[in-house]
């Protein structure tokens, strides 16, 4: 369960970013191919962000279909797995798609 | 599940030396104790999880950052240092019992001349087998992770810095036996080396794909008990080679010692190669190693 990790990697990235000011909102983006359960890091999630600028944030994870271009007959295919072979039976390929484990965006409250 | 297997970061982590009688324990909080030893010894689906009660009416900042940033920084900063010093990293991988550190110790006692070997071993608790490393007679530091269950690139550093290999030499870390976690974290190695064995199922490399992907080879280990399984060697290696078709797969046994010679083979070459990485280094990733997929463009 390496999520537990991810995710507190994810809040203190953010809680730098914020450089003290309260997060209201922290978008996410997670490739279904990465290799990290959605499900697993917002769970951890609001054990991780207490005590921090993330506290009362929302969590919104954005999650990608896997897709890729096949290097021998040259089309664009769906991978809902890491094993998924091109149409044409090709097995190289360059994923375009579905490894992503990015921050996108946060949302700063307005200090009045 | 977070209390179950409960990864941490790096900062439990203790590294204990082992590379002579009475170690150090060196905790992250740079507190250190000493005890001796005796011994003998095209579109995007998706949907949205929202999580908390937070109300956006605030500032919109864009961060683009990807999740694993530091830990591939810090990656990156072992692989110029290993680079620089033309040692060869290799991160050896599996599920536990799958032999890694009988095989180490084979490697060890029979490349031990030729080769100046050194292990950093990752384990959740216990310096079983460092003390198992350092008797077959290469200097080694323990990497506890307490409750992490994979290594991280920080650990890495720390560990060298303990280990203090000489220029040249061929740094192997065993990884924390697990075939999900340590695929997502680079160390900073020239490649990892997935170690899979005939006690376990064919299907292996398609359940824990992300690891077989990543490996550059595949050590198929204990086949002196082939003739007493009904596991299907062809299939194990076609099962991995759906996943990863440019991985390469050797047969050995670390027991009897068979197929070892081409493990061996290999090692010596990219030893060899060592030097090339100090130009590599500049660029990000390992150098020289054949990726099945090239950099993901998002």
């Amino acid at each position: 369960m390496h999520e537990l990790s991810i995710t507190r990697n994810i809040v203190a990235i953010v809680a730098e970013a914020a450089k003290g000011r309260p997060v209201d909102r922290v978008t996410l983006e997670v490739g279904r191919l990465s290799g990290v359960m959605s499900t697993a890091i917002a769970f951890c999630f609001d054990v991780v962000a207490k005590g921090t600028a993330l506290e009362a944030a929302q969590l919104q994870i954005k999650e990608i279909d896997g897709r890729a271009r096949c290097h021998d007959c040259g089309d664009e295919f769906d991978t809902p797995d890491l094993y998924t072979s091109c149409p044409c039976g090709s097995h190289r390929f360059t994923r375009l798609r579905g490894e992503e484990l990015k921050i996108k965006t946060m949302e700063l409250r307005e200090v009045a | 599940m977070c209390a179950v297997c409960g990864c941490s970061d790096g900062a439990t982590a203790t590294i204990t030396d082992l590379r002579h009688d009475g170690h150090d324990h060196v905790h992250a909080d740079g507190t250190r104790h000493s005890h001796d030893h005796d011994h003998g010894h095209g579109h995007d689906h998706h949907h949205d999880h929202d999580h908390g009660h937070g109300h956006g009416t605030g500032t919109l900042v864009a961060l683009e950052t990807k999740v694993l940033a530091k830990n591939d920084a810090l990656a990156a900063q072992n692989r110029a240092w290993l680079a620089g010093r033309e040692i060869l990293a290799l991160n050896l991988v599996s599920s536990p019992g799958a032999g890694k550190t009988s095989l180490l110790e084979r490697t060890i006692r029979d490349l031990g001349g030729a080769l100046d070997l050194l292990v950093i071993e990752g384990d959740q608790a216990t310096s079983n087998d460092a003390q198992r490393i350092r008797a077959a007679g290469a200097p080694v530091v323990q990497v506890n992770t307490g409750t992490g269950c994979h290594l991280e690139a920080e650990m890495i550093a720390r560990g060298l810095a303990v280990l203090k290999p000489a220029a040249g030499a061929v740094v192997l870390i065993e990884n924390v036996g697990n075939l999900v976690c340590p695929a997502l974290f680079d160390l900073g190695e020239r490649a990892k080396v997935a170690i899979l064995s005939v006690t376990e199922g064919e299907d292996k490399p398609l359940k824990y794909p992300h690891m077989f992907k990543a490996a550059t080879i595949m050590l198929l280990n204990k086949i002196d008990l082939l003739p007493h399984l009904d596991f299907d060697v062809a299939r194990a290696i076609a099962n991995a080679l759906q996943v990863n078709p440019d991985i390469i797969v050797f047969r050995v046994s670390a027991r009897t010692g068979e197929g070892l010679d081409a493990w061996y083979g290999w090692l010596r070459r990219e030893a060899l190669r060592a030097p090339e990485d100090a130009f590599a280094a500049i660029c990000s990733g390992p150098a020289g190693v054949t990726k099945q997929m090239e950099e993901t463009v998002s």
